[in-house]
């Protein structure tokens, strides 16, 4: 075990992707000599050589266009996009190519693509530097989509999602690079599977659904809430295609209630589905509907705003009281 | 390199001498010349076909090559098997040439698969539908290639629309960046359905490339023979470390875009007339003329060969059943997917309830 940060935690998973198969490379913007913008992939081109961390011409659906060609020669290209907004330009080759490559000829060729994306706000940055695109790609078939939200999960999930053979978009809380946490960078049998959820704090009252940066918020939220008396559960989701449903579905059977949060706006977004998938297989233990927290249906705001449009403590708990059906913002404070 | 374009066969069949380009030629004898003129029929037979079956309702649509024979025969006979092509559509000759089934070119067409071949077998990826996609395909997989130390080549198909795309221009400048051993073919067919090619570029296209970095030519793309010479020589140039080139091959899509079009609409008749004058087959058959290669017996033969083609693509087309019903989920990871297996076990279940089940 060691102590690293969840930004070294991940390069520490690159180091070993790329020390333990010749296959793997690495394509991206900055990543060579500058180690990144945020300095994941420090160190790793001097040590494996310019073949093998590669940066690359500004062009992201370069980028990715150039790793299906990879993929199809037998390489396992993992590609940084160097923030969030930047992956539009990407977007054909990541829905209609990678995404696609297997089905389309039958399972004949594999697109082992893992696409390292900073995501999300609360670093004060300007435009296109905040954002949260997950649903775009867990709408589309045949991506594996995955957010960590600490160090021993960001090694982990990289190193399964370079391994697995189907591409996975890794989606990194940027603003939880500078966490630190014990990694043990051993595998064992006990290590949870790519597509597992994890209950990261267990209660018995509420279910509060978060992934990435906001799996802190959450749990924020949950030692908060217990000074109040009520005992909520938080459920790491880790994976967002697939979704462990079994183990959301586990613990609203158990607590009744239901509160999804994330980053991302909200229509069409991933609590929206949380919310009918579990509503599906579990109307009957459901004591409120479930209710959302998420960043509004407006363009990411600039930094000054960007409090009032990213969850925080307070609005998840507003949401408890809702779904506990206790006084709460949408009641009036006088109810 | 510029603009002008290399013809070693007049639109009459009249051998033209080029100091540059003869050389690449200059091993092919009667028989490979033969051969070469076969393909050109055979190819053009296989697209009377599939036209046919589409407007008989056999294939859902069509996008006819007609006219464009000698660009992708002249270019595919030159590759290697273990040479990788990365094509749009309409490149149905190339990918007879690499040994496609006659069956599985009718498989996309017909719609009964997304893929009408495994392409390991034959070094051809499935054709791209989305303009110029494949190109940056082709440059990943040249880099692939350079990464192995081997000296296989990639060849990226594509048509003058795409040269307006970003990808196309982003391949070209991740070729030239990382010097990809690989070829960008494009055949100029003058038009993107009813868009000219004067709305995608001022210039020739083969005149784009140099400001990428990646040396051009123009070839002409009627010309069988000065296009297995322009491509041979950029072979070369791709197995000996000089990095990529790209080729504009001059021809005329004398057919609709796909049989969906309507030509009629904005083909201007005289223009295709002009190019109906330049026809590839016709060229290369007034070559082998001259030559005596060709006589009366040799090209019975050869129609009848195209015939019996054709007859063996219509049968193949006819014989492709529509899938199994749960196969649509089939393939869409290369390992279990929660959320999709939920799907399909209640689909399996909806279908069992109709009679004779899933």
């Amino acid at each position: 075990m060691t102590e690293l940060t969840l930004s070294r935690a991940i390069g520490t998973g690159l180091r070993r992707a790329l020390a333990d198969d010749p296959k793997v490379v690495l394509l991206g913007e900055d990543i060579g000599k500058l180690g990144g913008v945020f300095r994941v992939t420090d160190g790793l081109q001097e040590e494996f050589g310019r073949d093998r961390v590669m940066d690359t011409p500004l062009a992201e659906a370069g980028i990715l266009g150039t790793a299906v060609g990879l993929a199809f020669r037998g390489y396992r290209p993992v590609c940084e996009i160097q923030f969030d907004g930047f992956i539009y330009p990407a977007f054909d080759q990541i829905v209609a190519q990678v995404a696609k490559m297997h089905y389309r000829t039958a399972g004949s060729v594999t697109m082992p693509i893992t696409v390292r994306v900073p995501y999300g706000g609360g670093i004060g940055a300007v435009e296109h530097h905040s954002e949260s695109p997950e649903a775009y790609f867990t709408h589309t078939s045949g991506l594996r989509v995955v957010s960590c939200s600490n160090p021993q999960d960001a090694h982990t999930l990289i190193r399964q999602a370079i391994a697995s053979d189907d591409p996975v978009l890794f989606f990194e809380p940027k603003r939880r690079y500078w966490v630190k946490g014990e990694v043990d960078e051993e595998f064992g049998q006990q290590t949870l599977a790519m597509g597992a959820a994890r209950v990261a704090r267990e209660g018995t009252d509420v279910t509060l659904v978060a992934y990435g940066p906001l799996v802190a918020t959450a749990l924020d939220a949950a030692g908060a809430a217990s000074d109040d008396g009520i005992s909520i559960e938080v459920i790491d989701l880790r994976s967002l295609s697939p979704i462990d449903f079994d183990t959301v579905e586990a613990s609203v059977r158990k607590t009744g209630r239901l509160v999804i949060t994330h980053e991302a706006q909200q229509f069409g977004g991933l609590g929206a589905e949380i919310a009918a998938s579990i509503t599906d297989r579990c109307f009957f233990s459901l004591e409120a509907a479930p209710a959302r927290v998420t960043g509004f249906d407006v363009p990411y705001p600039p930094a000054k705003l960007e409090e009032h449009f990213l969850p925080d403590l307070d609005r998840l708990l507003d949401a408890v009281d809702r779904v506990l059906g206790r006084t709460n913002s949408l009641t009036g404070w006088k109810a | 390199m510029g603009d002008e374009l290399v013809q070693l066969l007049t639109p009459r069949g009249e051998r033209v001498p080029n100091h540059l380009y003869d050389p690449w030629i200059a091993d092919l004898e009667s028989e490979q010349l033969l051969r070469l003129y076969e393909d050109l029929v055979v190819v053009r037979r296989i697209d009377t076909e599939a036209t046919a079956l589409q407007r008989q309702g056999e294939l859902g649509l069509w996008p006819p090559l007609l006219g464009q024979e000698a660009a992708q025969v002249g270019s595919a006979r030159t590759l290697r098997s273990d040479d990788f092509v990365f094509s749009s559509y309409r490149e149905n000759a190339v990918a007879y040439c690499r040994g496609v089934q006659l069956v599985d070119l009718a498989r996309v067409w017909r719609g009964t698969a997304s893929s009408g071949w495994n392409p390991y077998d034959v070094g051809m990826a499935t054709p791209s539908i989305i303009i110029g996609a494949q190109t940056l395909h082709a440059v990943g997989y040249a880099i692939g290639c350079a990464k192995d130390g081997v000296d296989s080549v990639a060849i990226a198909y594509f048509g003058d629309g795409a040269t307006s795309e970003g990808d196309t221009n982003e391949a070209m400048v991740f070729a030239a960046s990382f010097h990809a051993p690989m070829i960008f073919f494009c055949q100029n067919n003058q038009w993107a359905i009813s868009e000219p090619v004067s709305l995608q570029s001022g210039l020739p296209l083969a005149a784009r490339a140099p400001g990428f970095g990646i040396p051009s030519l123009r070839v002409d793309g009627n010309d069988v023979l000065a296009v297995m010479a322009a491509t041979r020589c950029a072979l070369d140039r791709a197995r000996t470390g000089g990095g990529p080139t790209f080729i504009e091959a001059v021809t005329y899509r004398m057919g609709p875009h796909t049989t969906s079009d309507d030509p009629g609409r904005y083909v201007d008749p005289a223009e295709l007339e002009r190019w109906a004058a330049l026809d590839p087959i016709a060229r290369m058959e007034g070559y082998l003329e001259g030559l005596g290669l060709l006589t009366g017996a040799a090209k019975a033969s050869i129609t009848s060969a195209a015939d019996e083609v054709a007859r063996r693509f219509r049968a193949g087309c006819l014989s492709l059943e529509d899938p199994e019903p749960l196969s649509v989920f089939d393939n869409v990871y290369s390992a279990p997917h929660s959320g999709l297996e939920r799907q399909k076990s209640q689909y399996a279940a909806y279908l069992a309830g109709f009679e004779g089940g899933a």
